[in-house]
């Protein structure tokens, strides 16, 4: 399946980091047409029927998610842009804005239009400090041209487009620590309700996006809702980007149409091109580092027989007993010697690392996992330790603020649920396990 | 934290320009939103790390109480609250790096700098910083100095990074939005 091409279109052409290429190949069309041809509640409404999910993890409706902005009278709004990504194997928002800044500029403008916005923010983790200086260039040439500032294309509209860089936390990419962060602020994430739509930045109706869905934005409008809409898979519309990494041939970012088989996906030279140095596959972490892990058998055909694709629907068959979900797009390849007790506690320690602190559960239970999990991957567990775990994880799992205490749970869960007879290896044979990888032995076994 | 009674810092007049510029993208009386690009200003004209003067200094430029300074910087894993070295060799060890050696690395660097992480040669060169995943998991392993990041590592190219760096062209860039970036 050949994957028609919808935000990377034109990453290829040189220079296409400039105002004046961008502009040569269609670049800001999309405004003109809203701008002249649409009302904002045309534009949100075209969004909706697209069918475009938010491609940061959750997968919210787009256009609903706009729909929901309250719009008390005198009061500004805002839209800001997610550009944290620190979701562990999720490189893809980088690689938009890297190599086409203008793209972003250009979704932000019509989104923000939609939303009737005066001033929008692009929330950046502040690693990316080269990107700070890419999209900020991108939006001096915007300003140059006319497409941000006041009254633009003599429409009457008019937006002021800024960047704001973080300082270092995974947290902030939960969009009410993004808020509170870009106030400048501690990320603690905030107790919803209030939910962002009614009182976000500034207390303000703010809405958070991540930068694929807002770049996708562009596209909808320029070529319409429909054609938008007939690409992918049911409720999985459009295309998505997916940065693969781990043990394959071809790491990297691949645009694919939703709806493409996972063994395509894994095995075809267009994308991962197979596993490395002819090895076999022993799991993938399909969306980011939180969403379940599934071993081999399950990641390329569901508990049913069915072939695995890459959509919202087919991902999460199966629930979490036999599925996983889409996530970010972070698609992490593991082949048979990985250890995958090793794994959940290096992911156990980033969430520990990563924990702003304020719930009880997430703080001292992401801190307890790791620990016990050092443990086992040292040779120092106990039997009990591998239902320990579970029950420290279900335990953290829907008791906190926010998602980042799931976030820390499923993995830990999923990989006992798949892999018990591993974390029980490294308790029966502490020597062995120090020396050796448990292979793909007990696999099958783990999974029916 | 340090609490050392350093006398106030200067900041130069370059980055009170660009302090201005960074308050003027908030509304009035929100000032306090230009906090987070502030402190890495800060932090880079003083030498690398924030302590109690500086940030008492910024909380003066941007009207709030330092507590407010002190609560951020100590949030986030960009500030450093020690001196550090000459350059800071930030590199990754999350899951996907840490498939692709990022543990090996580390090791190596630790034996080649003669530090162990978290520390500073003793000649104000080099420090050494683990961190969690940096969006650079398909090309790993990884890490940043200063500005960029130094992708697909391997021992020749430490070796290399290493001798670059003492002879001085190593680029770490700048916060600064004038001093744009090179490639
Ligand atoms: C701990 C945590 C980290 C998150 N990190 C990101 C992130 O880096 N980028 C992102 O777009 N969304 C992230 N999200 C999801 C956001 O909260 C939010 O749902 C998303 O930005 C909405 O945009 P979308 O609807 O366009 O996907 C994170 C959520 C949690 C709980
Ligand atoms: S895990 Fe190292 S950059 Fe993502």
């Amino acid at each position: 399946m050949a994957t028609r091409k919808i935000l990377l279109a034109n990453d290829h052409i040189p220079g296409i980091q400039t105002y004046e290429v961008y502009r040569r190949q269609g670049g800001y069309r999309s405004v003109e047409k809203a701008l002249k041809n649409m009302s904002p509640d045309d534009v949100v409404e075209e969004v909706k029927r697209s069918g475009l999910r938010g491609r940061g993890g959750a997968g919210f409706p787009t256009g609903m998610k706009w729909s929901f902005l309250a719009k008390p009278e005198g009061v500004p709004r805002y839209l800001l842009c997610n550009a944290d990504e620190s979701e562990p194997g999720t490189f893809k928002d980088r690689y938009l804005m890297e190599r086409i800044p203008h793209l972003l500029v250009e979704g932000m403008i019509c989104a923000s239009y939609a939303l009737g916005c005066r001033a929008s923010y692009i929330y950046i983790r502040g690693e990316y400090k080269w990107i700070v200086k890419i999209l900020e260039r991108a939006i001096e040439e915007a300003y140059a041209n006319g497409w941000l500032g006041e009254n633009i294309l003599g429409s009457g509209y008019s937006l002021d487009l800024y960047v704001a860089p973080g300082a270092g936390a995974y947290i902030c990419g939960e969009e009410t620590a993004l808020i509170e962060s870009l106030e400048g602020k501690r990320g603690n994430p905030r107790i919803k309700p209030p939910f962002p739509a009614l009182k976000g930045l500034w207390d303000c109706p703010t809405v958070v996006n991540n930068v694929e869905s807002i770049c996708a934005v562009a596209p909808v409008i320029n070529d319409g809702a429909e054609a938008y809409a007939a690409v992918g898979v049911g409720k999985s519309t459009g295309t998505k980007l997916i940065s693969a990494c781990g043990n394959i041939n071809n790491p990297g970012v691949y645009e694919i149409e939703l709806g493409l088989p996972v063994e395509e996906f894994i095995y075809s030279d267009e994308y991962c091109g197979g596993i490395k140095n002819g090895k076999q596959l022993k799991a993938v972490v399909p969306g980011g580092s939180s969403v379940p892990i599934l071993p081999a058998q399950l990641i390329l055909k569901t508990a049913n027989g069915e072939n695995r694709l890459l959509t919202y629907e087919s991902l999460a068959d199966g629930g979490f007993q036999s599925g996983s979900m889409l996530g970010s797009g972070g698609f992490i390849v593991y082949d048979e010697d990985q250890c995958i007790v090793r794994n959940t506690w290096n992911f156990s320690r980033f969430y520990h690392h990563e924990s702003c602190g304020q719930c009880s559960p997430c703080r001292e239970g992401t801190g307890w996992m790791e620990k016990v999990l050092h443990r086992l991957e040292h040779g120092h567990g106990r039997m009990q330790d591998v239902d320990l775990l579970v029950d420290i994880a279900s335990k953290i799992e829907g008791n906190t603020i926010c998602p980042l205490g799931d976030a820390a749970a499923w993995p830990v869960a999923s990989a006992i649920r798949h892999f018990r007879d591993e974390f029980e290896w490294h308790v029966r044979e502490p020597q062995l396990s120090q020396q050796r990888n448990y292979g793909l032995a007990g696999q099958t076994l783990a999974t029916v | 934290m340090n609490n050392n009674p350093h006398p106030s810092i200067e900041f130069s007049l370059e980055m009170m320009a660009e302090v201005e510029r960074i308050k003027g993208q908030f509304p009035e009386g929100k000032q306090k939103s230009a906090l987070l690009r502030v402190l890495h200003l800060a932090q880079e004209e003083a030498g690398g790390w924030l302590n109690i003067p500086v940030m008492n200094q910024v909380a003066k430029m941007l009207g709030i109480q330092p507590i407010e300074v002190y609560e951020v910087a100590t949030f986030y894993t960009m500030y450093n609250l020690e001196p550090v070295g000459k350059y800071v060799l930030e590199v990754c060890h999350t899951g996907p790096c840490a498939i692709e050696g990022a543990e090996r690395i580390i090791g190596y660097l630790e034996q080649k700098l003669g530090i162990g992480v978290g520390h500073t040669t003793p000649d104000g060169m080099f420090s050494l910083k683990t961190v969690e995943c940096m969006g650079a998991c398909g090309y790993a392993p990884m890490m940043q100095v200063g500005e960029f990041y130094h992708e697909k590592l391997s021992e020749e190219k430490i070796d290399r990074f290493i001798e670059d760096c003492k002879a001085g062209k190593v680029n770490v860039g700048s916060w600064k939005i004038d001093k744009l970036a090179i490639n």
